[in-house]
């Protein structure tokens, strides 16, 4: 009897499934789909959750503009939950069964690290949408977030030329993102003629907690008699503990400034922010930002997601300008053929949020203003200095030695990620 | 008509430059209007510079609130006011603090303020405040002084020092007035009695201060600084040894609160407790949802967030320990594989529920305005919440000492987990024991939460960046014993915290690691092992 049942439980979900499968066939006829890979649970769920919500919502909205090509979008969600080989394994499912036509996710390094030989082998097309360490260019991906030289290097110039800042505390979480960043910060600080013993390096496990004796070796290292400044690649969770001993053992950023590259708005969210006022993040985009197009976003942003107090962040931002630049790209070339939208994407301009035009660049990265802002006490930035123009995205970095003669040019005839201007040849290192 | 308007004209530009006259503060009027006129941070600073030349104490009220962003122009007609808040806001004269009305946000723009803004006014303020009556604030306004040495500020210290009474204000004055003539341009007699005036201060600052001037001058009073410098350092090294004794005893403390919930559902009862971490993160949950419901409905009562908190967590946790105990893990005593897994599933359930109910971003819990802030013995900075985090970790460990060893329930628990059959014929309900023991853990790691949501994110993860160190914890320190515990959670902070300076926290968390599974595999049951039959059986 029981088997009975059991068997005709698997009849009837097998059906089920057959049919949700043929509804879906039936559908892809009419339909456009819009692949979102970011983690709905386990630890990057904190950051992640928001980037999927933010697609759903431009995909919304595009469909009420009509769609692309005359066909409604449609969002394709799986959840990778924050394991990075099921990334690969989410994506190869997105790309091969559910057959869409780009796909928008990733937040870690190692998380893009491992989608990256399933979108060259299927030829998919990969929206990455944070601030990474560079060193890469790859032909199906299309980095809308910043490169270092989008963010860290002129949070740098900012500090040494508007604060007078003489010694660098590079404090960061222990995995690639920080300790590229850090490296290419380094080679630059010393090209500034910045001394060894004037910086510091410290590298903490993922979500450390215990920040009495970093914070205070930094008050100790900060008190040499020169303006110290922490420039922080410290990531999501262990923020909160450590402004929480910033503030608790006095360190006001009169004194000592941390400039941090992954705190915005979400994060602050979570904070107490009244001790912290003053001190900086770099990006490329604040909510506090004040033009028209912005003030749109938000109001989008906090209709569709139905809560007054949501905030909007950088990696959001990019997410709206790759978004725009694929419907454009698509638009231009009249299909959503991988290869046909590699080619008409780059030179394709949108306008992004802080009142200018991004354009998507030869070797996948955009243009973008860098923006450094201090923090407030309602947990917003203030725009405290910002580039005249708008920045290229610098895949390799000039401030390292096997990088710098690396090129990439995704157009014909080069069709390169990494080409060797020296020797003349493509194929340096980072080949993936 | 036309002549008429011209003869309006001209006598209003009369009245205008008599203006000033009529009032004494209408100079200092006019410098503050200047506000609304500077388009960038460096002309801001420079109206700053100048109030603070004015020496008048009634621009410090002013300067400050510019500092805190309350400074607003009117966009009508360019005019400044204090304004705190949000919405609709009242105006206040910048110069006499005296409500003049209100406005919208929208209709005002704010001052901006960047750091080196706040710097200079700090130091202005600072200067200023240094004839204020209170001698607290002379105090503060020396303090600042002295942190951040103005040579500039010399004769202003000077005047100051002369008309001081108060001996503590006198010397913290001494010391800003030697600190700013390191920087001045004095004479070296001068300077060598300020190095001694510093070096006897010892503290951090001090220490940069002599650094400064080390690098700056040559022959003798080089010499005599770098001596002075080896001095401080020599004190600075034994106060630094106490403050990683401290910093130990602070991560020990946290240590202990995590694990000693675990040290009951696993090492008094035996239970794999994979969703251990997940009841510390219920308990903090409570303290968010306290939180709001006292933001929102009694505000007056936020100092007390935490005490209320506290039962509520202990009843939430130790609730859903009790469902877990008799739901799932009462199926699978003596199977400790399938244990730690149900756990881990559980744990994974609860994570997701807490995410989808609250959202998968940080909640803000507040901290109390009796836990803000820190204090300095000697040259050590102890932070409010720490302290209070070491004595609550200590109190909730004598209290479950004594529940143990000196209520029935404890008796109760000990014979069942001791010898489950003989309990039993005595007439102990073992499994209403086992449920109450389990829920008791649980409740435990909810009052952990409480605390730990003071210096941790209070995120679905929360819970997961304990349960290692809580196992950690709990198998070093000998499994069933309390005290075990207690000495396990303050080794490995302490060790960790000696570790963290020469190894890095990377490395040095390794190290621990490693130096715990050498430790297990001497002595497998812990440091404090429980002796006798029980243990065999």
């Amino acid at each position: 009897m029981a088997g009975c049942i059991r068997n005709l439980a698997a009849t009837v979900f097998g059906a089920a499934l057959t049919a949700s499968v043929m509804a879906g066939a039936a559908r892809a006829e009419e339909t456009i789909k819009v692949g979102i890979l970011h983690s709905l649970s386990g630890t990057m769920a904190i950051s992640e959750t928001t980037l999927k919500d933010v697609m759903l919502m431009l995909i919304e909205e595009q469909n009420k503009k009509g769609g692309v090509l005359g066909k409604k979008l449609e969002a394709v969600v799986v959840d990778p939950a924050s394991d990075w080989p099921l990334f690969a394994e989410k994506a190869r499912e997105l790309i091969e069964k559910d057959k869409v036509a780009a796909v928008f996710g990733c937040w870690t390094s190692v998380s893009r690290k491992s989608v990256l030989p399933v979108f060259e082998e299927l030829n998919g097309l990969l929206f990455y949408p944070v601030q990474y360490e560079g060193e890469e260019s790859q032909r199906n991906v299309f980095y809308t977030g910043a490169a270092p030289n989008q963010q860290a290097i002129p949070a740098v110039d900012y500090l040494m030329n508007d604060e007078g800042v003489e010694r660098w505390v590079l404090a960061g979480t222990d995995y690639v993102y920080p300790r590229t960043t850090n490296k290419i910060l380094e080679a630059y600080l010393k090209s500034k003629g910045v001394a060894e013993e004037d910086i510091m390096i410290n590298y903490t496990p993922f979500g450390h907690s215990d920040w009495q004796t970093i914070v205070a070796d930094i008050s100790k290292f900060g008190s040499a008699g020169k303006k110290t400044a922490v420039v922080s690649t410290i990531n999501g969770d262990a923020n909160v503990p450590f402004y929480k001993e910033l503030g608790n053992q006095g360190i006001k950023a009169e004194d000592i400034p941390v400039v941090a590259f992954s705190v915005g708005e979400e994060e602050l969210a979570g904070l107490d922010t009244a001790p912290l006022v003053g001190h900086l993040a770099a990006w490329n985009y604040f909510q506090s930002v004040d033009t028209p197009e912005n003030e749109e976003f938000i109001a989008g942003w906090k209709g569709f997601i139905g809560d007054e107090k949501r905030v909007t962040n950088d990696p959001m931002e990019a997410h709206y300008i790759g978004f725009n630049m694929w419907v454009k790209a698509v638009e231009k070339a009249g299909t959503t053929d991988p290869d046909a939208v590699i080619d008409s994407i780059v030179g394709v301009s949108v306008p992004n949020l802080s009142g200018g035009y991004s354009t998507m660049m030869p070797n996948h990265h955009i243009t973008k203003p860098v923006l450094i802002g201090e923090i407030q006490e309602d947990g917003q930035f203030e725009t405290v200095w910002e580039t005249p123009g708008l920045v290229v995205g610098d895949e390799w970095s000039d401030y390292l030695e096997d990088s710098k003669s690396l090129i990439a040019d995704w157009r014909a005839p080069m069709s390169c990620g990494n080409f060797n201007t020296a020797t003349g040849k493509c194929g340096g290192k980072g080949v993936n | 008509m036309r002549l008429f308007g011209k003869i309006a004209v001209a006598l209003l530009v009369v009245f205008s430059a008599l203006a000033p006259a009529l009032a004494a503060d209408d100079s200092l009027r006019d410098i503050v209007s200047g506000f609304a006129d500077a388009r960038n941070f460096s002309q801001t600073e420079k109206i700053v510079t100048q109030l603070g030349k004015t020496g008048d104490p009634a621009v410090v009220p002013l300067l400050e609130a510019l500092g805190e962003g309350d400074l607003r122009v009117r966009k009508e007609d360019r005019a400044v006011f204090i304004a705190k808040g949000k919405g609709t806001v009242t105006l206040l004269d910048p110069l006499t603090r005296e409500a003049v009305g209100s406005a919208t946000e929208r209709e005002l723009t704010k001052i901006k303020v960047n750091n080196s803004l706040r710097r200079s006014i700090r130091d202005t303020v600072g200067g200023l405040a240094l004839m204020a009556a209170a001698p607290e604030k002379r105090k503060a306004a020396a303090s600042t002084l002295f942190a951040n040495p103005d040579p500039a500020a010399l004769d202003a210290i000077e005047t100051a020092m002369a008309a001081e009474k108060d001996p503590a204000v006198a010397e913290s004055m001494a010391a800003a007035r030697a600190a700013a003539i390191v920087y001045s341009d004095r004479p070296d007699i001068e300077k060598s009695a300020a190095i001694e005036i510093i070096a006897g201060i010892g503290s951090r600052d001090a220490l940069a201060l002599l650094s400064s001037l080390e690098a700056r001058s040559q022959g003798e009073l080089k010499e005599q600084a770098a001596a002075a410098i080896a001095r401080a350092n020599r004190t600075l090294a034994f106060w630094e040894m106490g403050q990683n004794v401290w910093y130990g005893i602070s991560l020990g403390s946290v240590l202990l609160l995590a694990a000693i919930g675990l040290a009951i559902t696993f090492g008094v009862m035996g239970v794999i407790n994979m969703a251990h971490g997940e009841m510390v993160m219920i308990g903090a949950y409570v303290t968010f949802v306290v939180q709001e419901l006292i933001r929102t409905s009694a505000p007056g009562l936020f100092d007390w967030s935490l005490a209320i908190a506290l039962p509520l967590a202990f009843l939430t946790a130790g609730a859903a320990g009790f469902a877990i105990e008799r739901g799932v893990i009462r199926f699978l005593y003596g199977r400790p594989l399938e244990t730690l897994l149900a756990t881990w599933g559980i744990s994974l359930i609860l994570q997701q529920a807490v995410r989808t109910i609250f959202g998968p971003t940080n909640r803000e819990v507040g901290t109390p305005s009796w836990m803000s802030g820190a204090f300095e013995i000697g040259q050590i900075t102890i932070t409010w919440n720490r302290l209070s985090i070491v004595i609550f970790a200590l109190a909730v460990f004598f209290i479950l000492l004594w529940a143990l060893n000196r209520t029935s329930f404890g008796l109760q628990m000990r014979a069942v987990t001791q010898n489950r059959r003989m309990a039993a014929s005595m007439g102990i309900r073992t499994p209403m024991v086992d449920a109450m023991t389990f829920a008791l853990g649980s409740g435990i790691a909810g009052i952990a939460g409480v605390a730990l949501s003071q210096i941790d994110n209070v995120s679905p993860n929360l819970g997961q960046g304990y349960i290692i160190d809580s196992f950690m914890v709990v198998v070093f320190g000998g499994v069933g014993n309390l005290w075990g515990t207690l000495v396990g959670a303050l080794t490995l902070g302490i060790a960790n915290k000696f570790l963290e300076p020469y190894a890095g926290a990377v490395l040095g968390k390794i190290l621990v690691l490693v130096f715990i599974i050498l430790f297990i595999q001497k002595r497998p049951r812990g440091l404090f092992a429980l002796k006798g039959r029980a243990v065999e059986a």
